[in-house]
C-alpha cells in the first residue's frame, strides 16, 4: 500500500451523512460520540464509526463492569494466566496446563437457537485453542423461560441442537451443564458456554503482538456477511422488534473449526506462530486492535487480500463480520511457506493480509484507498469506562421455619420436587451430546462434577458450573458466595482440588442503579468466596441488557470451576455402591428454607432470604471430603443444594437403584430437616467399621458429622414420613423433560 | 499385526481408537491421510474410525467413500485384507458399497450418545473370535445417523449367512435400526461394520472393559 495514502485522511467508501440517529444506531451514545470527535479531530468515516461502535459497546469493552472486575481475585502460585488474554490457564503439573473460559451467547440463541448456541460453542473453543490447548471438555449452562410459554420448548429444542451439532462434530466431549427454566427468561434465555483444554504449560500463546513490520496472518474460514452488528446487538435490550435480528446472527461451521484446530495445533508444534487471536466478537476489528493494542503496536490491514466469501463486499462489512472459524495471527517471515503448507492440507484460507507497525494506528486500506485510520490503544484497552450508579438492593428478610408449614404429603412433596423442571433427570438434553468422545470421560453427566482423564498416569481434571439465581435475586451478595461456594462443593464432593474458576455474568441493563447494584453486590460476593476459597477467577465474561422490554432476568452470576485429582480412580461418585453402607451427614441438619425448591414447588411461594454461606465453614468441610476421598474412606459423595437432604439422598439412589433408610432425623417437624438448603454440607456413605474413625476425624476438626441411615433395600424410606421405592422415584425424575419435550404444541 | 487407521478431515474419534488397538495390541498403528494413494505397505487390518468426515454435509461418509485412499481400501478389501469400520466408518463402508445396506437418521431424529447392550450374533468373525455367541456387552453409541436399514433380499441374505455380526440387545435399539442391526459383514467376512463404539470401552475408566475381548480377537486373527 502506498504511503501516499497513509498520509491523508480516511475516505468514506459510502457516501453517508453521519447523524446524530446513524450514531445512536451504533449503539454509541452523544457523549461517547464526542469523544471520538476529540480523539480524531475531525468526523469518523463510516467505516471508522462501525469500528468504533464495535470496540466502544459493552460486549467488548466491557465498559459498566471494568470497575468491578478489577476487584475479584486473580491470582494464586498455580495461575499461568488471568483474565484479560482469549482465556485463563493454570498449571496442573507435569508441565500440563489447563486452558478454559465460559462465555455467553444469549442474546444470538433467543434469535435463532441452532446457530446462537452453536456458534457460541464455536467462539469458546477457540477461545481455549487459540492459546495453544486442544479441547478436552465442553459445558454449559442453560436457562430457558417459564414451561409454559409459548417459546420455551422450541428454544430448548434448538438450543441443545445447536450445542449437539457443533461439539459432537467438532470432537470434544460435552460433560457437565445446568439446565433451569424461568419466567424471568421468558423473553431472553441465557445460553453460557464453557470449553477447557489442555496445552503444554510452557508452550502457551498469546494474542500480545510482538515485534514491528511483521505480517499479520488470516487463517480459517472465508469473511461473509454474516453476523455484522453481533456484538452490538449484544449489547442491546430486546424490544418487539427482536424477530428483525436474525441476520445478525452467525452461522458455525463445525467441521472447519476441526479442521482449524488441527491446523493451529501443527502451526503450534511447527513454532510459527508470535502472536494469535480468534475473530469472536467484532471479527477482524477486534482481534486486530487487541493484538496491536495488547503489544504497544500499531496494525495495517489491507481488506483485498482478506479471503472472501461474498462479492462487492465495503471495509465497514468486512471490518465488523462475525463470520465464524477465523483466525488472526502474527507469523513468524521465516515460516511462511510451512505454514501456508499446513494451512493448504487442512483446505483452509491463508492470506497475509497486513503488517504491524510502530505508531499506534490502526490503519486499514481497501481497493488502495485508506478507510480507518484510528488510534489503536483508545480503541481496544484504553476504551471508555464507566463508574454506573447503583444502589444497594433490596435484600429478603429470613424466613423463619415455623413460618413454613408441612407439606400435607410427604411422599406426594419429594415426588414433585424431583420431577420439577429444575431438579428433573436431564438426560432428554445430555444424551445428545457426545460425552464420551476422546476417550477420557471418568465421569459422566448427572453427578456433581465431570471428572476428565487428562494424563497417562491417572491423573484427572474436574468440572462443575453453578449458580442458583433466585438465592442471587434474594440477596446479591450470599447468591454470589453461594455460586462460588457450591462449586467448590461439588468440586470436592468427586474428590478434586478446587483450583480456578471463571465466570460468566448474566444482568440486565446497568444504566439502571438497581440492576448495577446487584451486579455490583453479586461480584462482591463472587470475589469474597473467591479470595477465601483460594479459588479465583482466572477469565470471564459479562453479558449485559439482558432485558426484554424493560423487564431484567433474574441476576445469573454463572460459576465454572476446575479442579484436579492427582488420580481418577480416587474419585468418589453420587451412587450408591454397597447395601450395609452407613449414610453420614457432614455439616449438620439445616434450617434454611428461605427460597428453596421446597418453598418454590410445593407451597408455591418464592420467598425469603437464601441460606447464608459460612465460607470458612465451606473450606474447612470441603477440605474435610476430600481427605476422606483422598484417603479411601468414602468412594460415595453427594453435597447437599436444590431441595435439601431429601432430594440428595433421593439422587443417590436413584444413580444406583439401591434405596436406603434415614432414621435419625432431629426432633419437630421433619420438613425443615429434610428440605432446608442450608449451605456446607454433604451426604457420603461409608462401610461401618470406618464410622469410627470418621467421626473421631470430624470432631478433631469440629466439623458436624453424624450417622443418619444406611444402604439397603430398593426403597428410600425417610424418617416416619417418606417411603417410596427407587423406581417410583425414577420413573417421576426421569418423565417431565422427555414428556414436555414431545407434547404437542 | 500390521494396522492403519485412516483419516478423513472432520474424523474425531481416532484418538479413541489408537489406544484401543494399542491396549490390545501393544503396537501403535499406522495412520493414513484422505489423500493418500496408497495404504502403507504389509498392513494387515484398515481400520476407519467415527467422527463427521467432511462435516457430513453431504450424506454420512459420502464424500469421504469417493476420496482418493478409499480406492486403496477398496483394492485391499479385495486383496482379503480385513477392515473395521466403527461409526462414521461403518457409513463410509457403505457408501463405498464395500458393506451392504445404508446408514439413515435416527428414528428419534436427535444425536443419541448412550451405552446400549450389544449382542454377538456370529463368534467366528475376525472380531468376535474371543466371545460366545449371544453375549451380551455394554458399549456406547454416538451418533445421529445408525438407523440401520437394507432391502428386504439384502436382509435375508444377511441374516441367512450370518452376516449380522452384532444386535441391539434387550430392547437398547438406539435408533430403530431394522432387525436391531447395529454391524454387520461383507460376503467375504474380512470387512465389518458398526455403529457402536467397543473403542470406549476398553478399561476401567470407560465404565468397564468388556469390548476389550473385540480388539484382542483382531490381534490374535492377524497374528495367526
Amino acid at each position: 500500500m502506498s504511503e501516499n495514502a497513509a498520509s491523508n485522511a480516511p475516505v468514506n467508501e459510502i457516501d453517508i451523512e453521519i447523524t446524530p440517529e446513524l450514531v445512536a444506531e451504533h449503539g454509541l451514545k452523544p457523549e461517547e460520540y464526542e469523544k471520538i470527535l476529540e480523539l480524531l479531530g475531525r468526523e469518523p468515516t463510516f467505516t471508522e464509526l462501525g469500528i468504533f461502535s464495535a470496540m466502544w459497546n459493552e460486549h467488548c469493552s466491557y465498559k459498566s463492569s471494568k470497575k468491578w472486575l478489577r476487584t475479584l481475585p486473580t491470582e494464586a502460585p498455580w495461575v499461568i494466566q488471568g483474565p484479560g488474554e482469549n482465556a485463563g490457564a493454570i498449571d496442573i503439573g507435569d508441565n500440563q496446563a489447563i486452558v478454559f473460559k465460559m462465555e455467553s451467547h444469549n442474546h444470538p440463541s433467543y434469535i435463532e437457537p441452532y446457530q446462537g448456541a452453536a456458534t457460541g460453542v464455536g467462539g469458546i473453543l477457540r477461545d481455549v485453542f487459540t492459546m495453544g490447548a486442544r479441547p478436552i471438555a465442553a459445558a454449559n449452562s442453560l436457562r430457558f423461560g417459564s414451561p409454559e410459554h409459548w417459546k420455551t420448548r422450541h428454544l430448548v429444542s434448538g438450543v441443545v441442537a445447536g450445542i449437539a451439532g457443533y461439539g459432537n462434530c467438532f470432537g470434544v466431549p460435552t460433560v457437565c451443564g445446568e439446565v433451569n427454566f424461568h419466567a424471568r427468561y421468558d423473553g431472553n434465555i441465557l445460553v453460557n458456554a464453557f470449553a477447557a483444554g489442555l496445552a503444554q504449560a510452557d508452550r502457551i500463546f498469546y494474542s500480545k503482538a510482538k515485534g514491528v513490520g511483521l505480517p499479520v496472518v488470516y487463517i480459517g474460514a472465508k469473511t461473509g456477511r454474516d453476523g455484522i452488528h453481533g456484538a452490538t446487538m449484544a449489547s442491546a435490550e430486546f424490544g418487539e422488534d427482536v424477530e428483525e435480528k436474525r441476520p445478525t446472527v452467525q452461522v458455525g461451521d463445525p467441521f472447519t473449526e476441526k479442521c482449524l484446530l488441527e491446523a493451529c495445533m501443527e502451526l503450534f508444534e511447527n513454532d510459527c506462530v508470535i502472536a494469535i487471536q480468534d475473530m469472536g466478537a467484532a471479527g477482524l476489528t477486534s482481534s486486530a486492535v487487541e493484538m496491536g493494542a495488547k503489544g504497544n503496536l500499531g496494525i495495517e490491514l489491507n481488506l483485498d487480500a482478506v479471503p472472501q466469501r461474498e462479492e462487492g463486499m465495503t471495509a465497514y462489512e468486512m471490518m465488523l463480520s462475525e463470520s465464524q472459524e477465523r483466525m488472526l495471527l502474527i507469523l513468524k517471515p521465516e515460516k511462511r511457506k510451512l505454514a501456508e503448507q499446513i494451512l493448504r492440507k487442512w483446505e483452509l484460507d491463508f492470506s497475509i493480509v497486513g503488517k504491524t507497525t510502530d505508531n499506534l494506528r490502526f490503519k486499514v486500506f481497501h481497493k488502495g484507498r485508506l478507510v480507518a485510520d484510528l488510534p489503536i490503544k483508545e480503541l481496544g484497552d484504553q476504551a471508555p469506562e464507566y463508574d454506573r450508579p447503583w444502589v444497594e438492593p433490596k435484600v429478603q428478610p429470613p424466613l423463619k421455619p415455623e413460618d413454613v408449614p408441612a407439606p400435607a404429603d410427604y411422599n406426594d412433596a419429594l415426588l414433585r420436587m424431583i420431577s420439577c423442571p429444575d431438579l428433573c433427570s436431564k438426560r432428554w438434553v445430555y444424551e445428545q451430546y457426545d460425552y464420551l468422545v476422546q476417550a477420557n470421560t471418568a465421569q459422566i453427566p448427572g453427578g456433581d462434577a465431570a471428572v476428565m482423564r487428562v494424563h497417562e498416569n491417572g491423573k484427572a481434571i474436574a468440572i462443575s458450573c453453578d449458580v442458583t439465581p433466585r438465592y442471587v435475586e434474594a440477596d446479591p451478595f450470599e447468591g454470589g458466595k453461594q455460586a462460588v461456594a457450591e462449586c467448590y462443593r461439588n468440586l470436592s464432593a468427586v474428590g478434586a482440588e478446587p483450583k480456578a474458576i471463571t465466570d460468566n455474568l448474566n444482568f440486565g441493563n446497568p444504566e439502571r442503579p438497581e440492576i448495577m447494584g446487584q451486579f455490583v453486590r453479586a461480584v462482591q460476593g463472587l470475589g469474597e468466596a473467591c479470595r477465601v476459597l483460594d479459588f479465583p477467577v482466572v477469565s470471564g465474561n459479562v453479558s449485559l441488557y439482558n432485558e426484554t422490554n424493560g423487564r431484567a432476568i433474574l441476576p445469573t452470576p454463572t460459576v465454572a470451576g476446575v479442579g484436579v485429582l492427582p488420580d481418577w480412580r480416587q474419585m468418589a461418585t453420587i451412587a450408591f455402591k454397597r447395601e450395609g453402607d452407613i449414610l453420614m451427614l457432614i455439616g449438620g441438619h439445616g434450617t434454611q428454607l428461605g427460597q428453596s425448591i421446597f418453598l418454590r414447588e410445593v407451597l408455591g411461594r418464592e420467598e425469603g432470604a437464601p441460606p447464608p454461606v459460612d465460607l470458612a465453614r465451606e473450606k474447612k468441610h470441603g477440605a474435610f471430603i476430600r481427605r476422606l476421598i483422598r484417603d479411601g474412606v468414602t468412594d460415595t459423595v453427594h453435597d447437599i443444594s436444590d431441595g435439601g437432604l431429601a432430594v440428595a439422598v433421593a439422587e443417590m439412589a436413584m444413580a444406583s437403584g439401591l434405596g436406603a433408610s434415614v432414621d435419625t432425623l432431629p426432633p419437630g417437624s421433619p420438613h425443615v430437616a429434610l428440605f432446608a438448603e442450608d449451605q456446607a454440607r454433604y451426604v457420603i456413605a461409608i462401610a461401618p467399621e470406618r464410622l469410627e474413625q470418621v467421626m473421631m476425624a470430624a470432631a478433631e476438626k469440629d466439623i458436624p458429622a453424624a450417622p443418619i441411615g444406611r444402604v439397603e433395600g430398593d426403597r428410600l424410606k425417610l424418617g416416619e414420613v417418606i417411603d417410596l421405592s427407587v423406581a417410583e422415584l425414577k420413573e417421576a425424575h426421569e418423565r417431565w423433560l422427555p414428556e414436555y419435550m414431545e407434547a404437542e404444541l | 499385526m500390521q494396522s492403519v487407521v485412516v483419516l478423513f478431515p472432520g474424523i474425531n474419534r481416532e484418538h479413541d481408537m489408537i489406544r484401543a488397538l494399542e491396549i490390545a495390541s501393544g503396537r501403535k498403528p499406522h495412520v493414513a491421510w484422505h489423500t493418500d494413494t496408497a495404504l502403507p505397505k504389509g498392513v494387515d487390518l484398515v481400520v476407519i474410525p467415527g467422527g463427521f468426515s467432511y462435516g457430513d454435509y453431504l450424506r454420512a461418509g459420502a464424500i469421504a467413500a469417493r476420496s482418493p485412499i478409499m480406492r486403496a481400501v477398496i483394492a485391499a478389501a479385495e486383496k482379503g485384507v480385513k477392515v473395521l469400520g466403527v461409526c462414521n466408518g461403518f457409513q463410509i463402508l457403505t457408501e463405498a458399497h464395500l458393506l451392504p445396506g445404508a446408514l439413515m437418521r435416527n428414528a428419534g431424529l436427535k444425536f443419541v450418545c448412550r451405552t446400549v447392550r450389544l449382542r454377538v450374533e456370529n463368534d467366528s468373525t475376525f472380531f468376535t473370535n474371543r466371545l460366545k455367541k449371544g453375549d451380551i456387552l455394554p458399549c456406547p453409541v454416538a451418533h445421529h445417523d445408525g438407523n440401520y436399514y437394507a432391502d428386504e433380499e439384502t436382509l435375508k441374505r444377511l441374516e441367512g449367512e450370518g452376516r449380522v455380526v452384532f444386535r441391539y440387545a434387550e430392547g437398547t435399539n438406539p435408533n430403530g435400526s431394522v432387525n436391531d442391526i447395529a454391524g454387520v459383514m461383507n460376503e467375504r467376512g474380512n470387512v465389518i461394520g458398526m455403529m457402536p463404539h467397543p473403542e470406549d470401552r476398553v478399561e476401567a475408566l470407560h465404565g468397564g472393559d468388556e469390548c476389550l475381548p473385540l480388539f484382542l480377537s483382531i490381534v490374535e486373527e492377524v497374528a495367526a
